[in-house]
């Protein structure tokens, strides 16, 4: 009896977790991403790139508030070189309370917030969204596929169809994948808006990749280290499983009236 | 301690006998950890010790977040993303922390199933029984409370819903709910008391923890046959027991690794996979989130509470003969509570004269029912409040308060229970049948 009451738990316990409301109505497409699974790793040039797309094109409106500069530099992350942290950190202004005026931003400083009022902070943006979280509200798409922020970025970058519409004075602009489908962000990315330095390819599928996860990388910096701790944990703890099993046996072996070896 | 005969501590030596006449910390140990504990347990014996794990994990956990975290409406949100990004480690410690809380009642759910299936509520562990459901009501607190720490969307809207339930409290409701708030709306002083409380509740836990062993302790474990250890005499008391250390430690232990490597793959491979994205949003009074979804743990009761809406005739009649005081939400939250406190009441519910499940071949029936009626209120819980969720979270909801109420008390006298062994020996010896003519090494 208990046995199949254990194994229906387990089995309706993945099932029935958390109603996760997800993206929604709107239509996520499942991206091909590199720091998908358990031993997915972020790629350090398609951060770099993302942090290209990112700087010459989303930053005009948008910020990374929780973001600190420095984290450029940092292993798992884009890992550019300190002096080249530093020089980037000079393209922006900040407040420094101290000296009462703004002042050129060191690598210490987070990167600025958002310029323009309703346009949201990106930090978490890849944490904040959901993908597909389906069939019947069950998760089970997700369990498999993760939870799908850095999909529905991507997917909002690509889904434009084009047609627009002027709603109490504000253009709304039609994406598939935003919920309701209508959207007050004008298209932001064509195809070949940034020419990379690699002379990587910059069409438009291949730039929303690149910035979903430059932004994935903003909403969860310690991603492979924590992976990594992850793995070891669950290497070690599989180990010490053997080893009491096996004291376990050969506890109860002599109880259980069986030989012990 | 009274109960199963068993051999105590003797102080041997001067240091120990000065110690044992001062202060008998050594004997109480002993006498704990070896305690003569039923031979035939099974795996479903393994979550206490999970629980006491978890309990530990998240005192230890929560005690290092809160050297840098910062109870404060602008800086709460703020402070966890510092966690995440700055402090060394801080990322799996906040992860192992909200994760932790997950198989803690995943923990529980089991302990508690695993407690009405074998009849472990059954005299003479009523204050087992009541001091655990007691330790969940605690823990329900104390998770909800840490969820609204965080300051996200989720930790706003779920402390705004949840505190809501107070203020549909006839007459006193509204005044109870603002002295809760401290104040009109969730806002900075919820926020903090929340902290505190929540920093507080786990040591009033892990006192009740203490109680609940010391109760099960005096009346000894149950076990899967229900039948009663014997106590004439130590040598057949021997027969049905072997003492906690080592036999049930290892054995512990050995299913707390398994638990823990699983659970560790999920804090390294998928820590977001049991929360909500809209907590990565920070709190903002202004905007309502599309869904407000309590987390796992809670939605089988938050199915029941949405379940009795103003339409359902059960609430009519209620509101009808109170002239109007038991309104539809005020119903909801009594249903809710209730569908607690007649799981609390089993002791006094059940009639049966077997503990054991194993031997009620109706009630097996009816028990296998309530797991999938709890499950399917898990789900329901999560589904939008519309047709034709709604009418199966009524029946659902009623299921479950049937089984206490009526399916409990009327099985004791209709059922026709199978005939049980006379002793634990006899139950372990028919699973290992070499194991008569062994005798226990050490």
């Amino acid at each position: 009896m208990f046995r199949t009451f254990t194994l229906s738990v387990v089995a309706a316990f993945g099932l029935a977790t958390s109603g996760l409301a997800a993206g929604g109505e709107g239509h996520v497409e499942d991206f091909d991403f590199s720091f998908e699974g358990p031993f997915g790793t972020y790629d350090q040039n398609q951060l770099q790139r993302g942090l290209q797309v990112y700087t010459e094109i989303c930053s005009a409106c948008h910020g990374l508030k929780f973001v600190p500069i420095r984290s450029l530099a940092e292993e798992g992350g884009p890992h550019l070189p300190e002096d080249q942290v530093r020089a980037y950190a000079a393209n922006f202004e900040v407040f420094d309370a101290e000296l009462d005026d703004f002042r050129p931003a060191l690598p210490a400083d987070h990167f600025p917030e958002s310029g323009l009022e309703n346009a949201p902070d990106l930090s978490l943006m890849a944490k904040a969204r959901a993908g597909f979280h389906g069939p019947y509200g069950l998760g089970i798409n997700q369990f498999f596929k993760g939870i799908g922020g850095a999909e529905y970025i991507a997917s909002l970058l690509t889904e434009y169809t084009g047609e627009e519409k002027e709603e109490a004075g504000v253009t709304l602009y039609e994406n598939k994948a935003f919920p309701g489908g209508w959207i007050s962000m004008a298209p932001p990315l064509y195809g070949e808006d940034v020419e990379f330095a690699d002379g990587h390819e910059n069409d438009l599928h291949h730039i929303a990749e690149d910035v979903s996860a430059f932004l994935m990388w903003t909403a969860e910096p310690k991603m492979m280290a924590r992976k990594q701790a992850g793995f070891v944990g669950v290497l070690f703890l599989t180990l010490l499983s053997v080893l009491l099993y096996l004291t376990n046996k050969r506890i109860w072996a002599p109880v259980k009236g069986k030989e012990t070896s | 301690m009274a109960g199963i005969p068993h051999d105590h501590y003797e102080p041997k030596s001067n240091g120990e006998k000065w110690l044992a006449s001062r202060l008998p910390v050594v004997g109480l140990l002993y006498d704990t950890l070896m305690i003569p504990t039923p031979k035939n347990l099974n795996w479903m014996w393994i979550w206490g010790i999970v629980l006491t794990f978890c309990l530990a994990l998240q005192i230890v956990t929560g005690i290092v977040l809160v050297m840098h975290y910062t109870p404060h409406v602008d800086h709460a949100f703020s402070s966890v993303e510092h966690i995440m990004r700055n402090v060394n480690g801080g990322y799996m410690l906040r992860y192992m922390h909200a994760n932790g809380a997950s198989l803690f009642f995943i923990a529980v759910y089991a302990h508690i199933f695993r407690g009405l299936y074998y009849g472990s509520y059954k005299a003479p562990r009523e204050i087992t029984w009541i001091i655990g459901m007691l330790i969940y009501l605690m823990m329900m607190g104390t998770a909800f409370m840490g969820y609204v720490l965080p300051w996200g969307q989720m930790s706003f809207w779920g402390a705004t819903v949840i505190t809501g339930l107070f203020g549909a409290i006839p007459f006193i409701g509204e005044a109870l709910q603002t002295w809760l708030l401290g104040g009109p709306a969730v806002d900075n002083a919820t926020l903090n008391r929340f902290f505190s409380l929540h920093y507080l509740l786990p040591f009033v836990i892990a006192g009740l923890v203490i109680v609940h062993i010391w109760a099960f302790h005096t009346t000894g474990n149950n076990n899967p046959t229900g039948v009663e250890v014997r106590r004439t005499s130590k040598e057949e008391a021997e027969k049905d027991t072997l003492p906690f250390w080592p036999y049930f430690v290892i054995k512990d232990l050995f299913a707390l690794a398994v638990i823990l490597a699983v659970f560790f793959a999920v804090v390294g491979f998928m820590p977001n996979y049991l929360g909500h994205p809209d907590n990565y949003i920070e709190a903002n009074a202004l905007a309502t989130p599309a869904h407000i979804v309590p987390e796992w743990y809670f939605l089988p009761f938050y199915a029941i509470l949405r379940a009795f809406t103003g339409e359902v005739w059960v609430v009519q009649i209620a509101s009808f003969f109170t002239g109007g005081i038991i309104d539809a939400k005020f119903f909801g939250v009594l249903a809710m509570f209730g569908a607690i406190a007649v799981m609390a009441l089993a002791p006094w519910l059940d009639t049966s004269s077997v503990r054991s499940g194993r031997y009620r071949p109706m009630f097996k029936w009816w028990f296998a029912l309530l797991v999938i009626d709890f499950f399917a209120l898990m789900w329901l819980g999560a589904m939008p409040a519309e047709e034709p969720y709604a009418t199966f979270s009524l029946i659902a909801s009623a299921y479950w308060f049937a089984y206490f109420l009526v399916i409990l008390p009327l099985l004791g006298v209709m059922e026709k229970p199978l005939a049980r062994p006379e002793t634990i020996e006899e139950d372990f010896a028919a699973h290992y049948p070499k194991s008569s003519d062994a005798t226990p090494a050490e």
